[in-house]
């Protein structure tokens, strides 16, 4: 596959952010994969490795006025809004310095002062959220947009049908982001969405609907940076389709017996950070050394935030009733 | 300064008032002004039974009406809290909740818990609930309970307009996602309240009315059940206690257990389904915690472990009535062992 969209030129500073951001995902993916099989974590993970080029590619064009809705799959969302990695880490080994003291997990880490309304438990329980914090951002003149991310599984849950109507019919400055990484647990999307494209859904709601190569990071971004300045100046709703696949299973633990190899190939030919890197040297914006440097700030990141997690302090008694209300 | 104004006079005056107070306060649901898109009139409704009537044009771009997607929009209301707004959604009819229900449940109760103090969702779901106007089956049921089950929420029902107004300002006011739930059968019920504005605090019944033989606790639209009964056993001298809950969660045991404690005797007043309901979660606080107090087993009045029907015949015997609660007190009033 090749890459499409003729760009607008990023600057350096920014494309180094976006590696380091699409890097810091995938390393932090990798290394709960690896932890998640010694079973020092407990619970339920949905890794987000592969589809690197969505989170970071749109959330690139998003500001501090800006709200997203994550899914299951949320690691990658939330690293792509500034969520602390550390932090993070340490809530998916639900310690009490987590980023929701332990409480939690992997499917609900969030952080309202970074725009991150949240992973998921609940397929589908995004969108109408992203409905209101876009009504809040209308209202309140902030010029604020909202994204609510969710996959294929999710593009059939009727609360994101719903959500869309809805954005559309009050004009929201929203953006519906459909990572179609092919698999609802084990269902094929090619099954389960009984249109050809979820993005042919969106004229059904009067909205732009774009197809968009998930693997590619300029694709993405340039999709992503039409329907956020469409949104902020008023123009309404958009739905972008990513096509793409996940490099590991529904969740950990799952041994994918229902997929071919479809994964090594991607792996091979399709990665998005390999694609990218080729790119930004092919180019000359940014050289190999430029991408290593990167890459080793990363692995210390990671590697300080796991040895950080599995060093700090679980959640005592007196945590179980807090935080319940504000106030009883 | 008080004068008599209706349940649903008292609901849209807090609401005039907290708007007016505060630029963050909206109001969204469906019809809630009526007539959207339509070529006849804009606040052709003011919501279906009328609560919101006027509103639209006194707080123009803050009252807002949905298409029929409670999900979408009850979420909406959910999302913008977190986002800065005091919205108050309205659920036309808590048998609707089914199909917005995770919205509620799973997101707004769970925000702040799960993410670890860190989320404030001032929402207030307004709703109608209860039997009486023969709207059957899926149109009249009482679901506090399952709202009450679930940590994160606050579920109020107000049984009179002075605590409608006072109620609803403060689930306006207050941080945390309350359900307020409102009896059709009482928007008509005429009561003094005050112009001026006030807050209701949460978890604090009212004694509606004192006695030293028998404890009624009861809620919502029972009160008045169960305010008819306690007249009509006053004259035959049995003097009952009548204790309004108001808010079920939190709840106020306190002066649940202090009455049972002087009276010994406990009646339930529920128009809920049996099983799982305040009444039995108030039998249970007091078989616990005032065991030793009780002098006779405690008694339940609520609805059958039916559906609600639509004939006015079945209706009619479905809600608990006075004679029923009047039926209770003699039997708790004349145990022997």
């Amino acid at each position: 596959m090749t890459d499409t969209v003729e760009r607008k030129a990023l600057t350096r500073e920014h494309l180094l952010d976006v590696y380091r951001t699409m890097r810091t995902i995938r390393e932090f993916e990798e290394r709960v994969h690896a932890e998640f099989a010694t079973g020092d974590i407990p619970g339920f993970v949905h890794l987000y490795a592969g589809e690197e080029a969505s989170a970071a590619g749109v959330c690139s064009n998003l500001d501090e006025r800006d709200t997203i809705a994550s899914t299951h799959r949320g690691h990658g969302h939330c690293i792509a809004r500034g969520v602390d990695v550390v932090e993070m880490m340490a809530e998916i080994y639900g310690r009490k310095t987590g980023s929701c003291h332990g409480k939690g997990g992997s499917m609900h880490i969030a952080d309202l002062s970074k725009g991150m309304l949240g992973a998921n438990g609940i397929v589908g329980g995004g969108p109408p959220l992203i409905c209101g914090t876009a009504l809040a951002a209308k209202i309140k003149g902030t010029g604020g947009v909202s994204v609510a991310f969710f996959g294929d599984g999710g593009s059939n849950q009727g609360t994101t049908l719903e959500s869309m109507n809805l954005a559309s019919v009050w004009n929201l400055p929203a953006v519906f982001v459909a990572e179609n990484n092919g698999y609802a647990e084990t269902t094929s999307s090619t099954w389960s969405v009984a249109s050809d494209n979820i993005a042919d859904r969106a004229a059904g709601f009067g909205m732009p609907g774009v197809i968009v190569d998930g693997f590619d990071f300029f694709a993405v971004h340039e999709a992503a940076r039409e329907a956020v300045a469409r949104a902020r100046e008023g123009g309404g709703p958009t739905l972008i389709e990513m096509k793409f696949t996940r490099y590991f299973g529904h969740f950990e633990g799952d041994q994918q017996t229902y997929r071919a190899d479809e994964v090594a190939r991607a792996r091979a030919e399709l990665d998005c950070l390999k694609r990218f890197a080729d790119r930004v040297t092919e180019t000359g914006e940014l050289s190999v050394a430029d991408l290593d440097a990167v890459d080793a700030e990363v692995a210390t990141l990671i590697e300080t935030a796991v040895e950080a997690a599995k060093a700090a302090p679980l959640p005592t008694e007196a945590d179980l009733l807090t935080d319940v209300y504000v106030r009883y | 300064m008080a004068r008599n104004i209706t349940y649903r006079e008292a609901i849209n005056e807090a609401l005039t008032q907290e708007m007016e107070r505060d630029e963050s306060v909206i109001v969204l649901g469906e019809d809630n002004a009526g007539g959207a898109g339509a070529p006849g009139e804009d606040d052709a409704w003011g919501g279906v039974l009328g609560v919101t009537k006027g509103l639209y044009h006194k707080f123009p771009g803050r009252v807002l009406d949905t298409p029929i997607s409670e999900s979408a929009f009850i979420g909406a209301a959910i999302g913008a809290a977190t986002a800065g707004l005091r919205p108050v959604a309205e659920l036309m009819f808590v048998d609707f909740m089914g199909v917005c229900f995770d919205q509620i449940y799973n997101q707004a109760a769970k925000f702040r818990y799960m993410f670890g103090g860190k989320a404030v969702t001032p929402v207030v779901i307004r709703t109608m609930y209860g039997a009486g106007l023969r709207a059957a089956a899926q149109h009249s049921q009482c679901l506090y309970p399952l709202f009450t089950h679930i940590p994160g929420l606050k579920v109020v029902l107000p049984a009179t307009p002075y605590d409608a107004k006072g109620l609803l300002t403060q689930a306006i006011r207050d941080n945390d996602p309350v359900m307020f739930f409102e009896h059709k059968a009482l928007y008509d019920l005429a009561g003094p309240v005050p112009e001026e504005s006030y807050a209701l605090p949460f978890g604090e019944a009212n004694v509606v009315r004192e006695g030293g033989d028998v404890t009624i606790v009861t809620l919502g639209r029972m009160v008045h059940t169960s305010l008819s009964a306690a007249s009509e056993l006053a004259a035959a001298g049995v003097q009952c206690e009548v204790i309004d809950l108001r808010t079920t969660s939190p709840l106020d045991s306190d002066t649940v257990l202090e009455s049972v404690e002087a009276t010994g005797r406990l009646v339930v007043v529920d128009e809920a389904h049996p099983r799982c309901s305040i009444a039995t979660d108030i039998s249970a606080l007091v078989a616990q915690k005032a065991f030793g107090a009780l002098r006779a087993p405690i008694e339940m009045v609520t609805a059958p472990h039916t559906p609600v029907p639509f004939s006015t015949a079945l209706e009619d015997i479905f809600i608990p009535d006075a004679q029923r609660v009047v039926n209770a007190v003699k039997a708790v009033t004349g145990w022997t062992r």
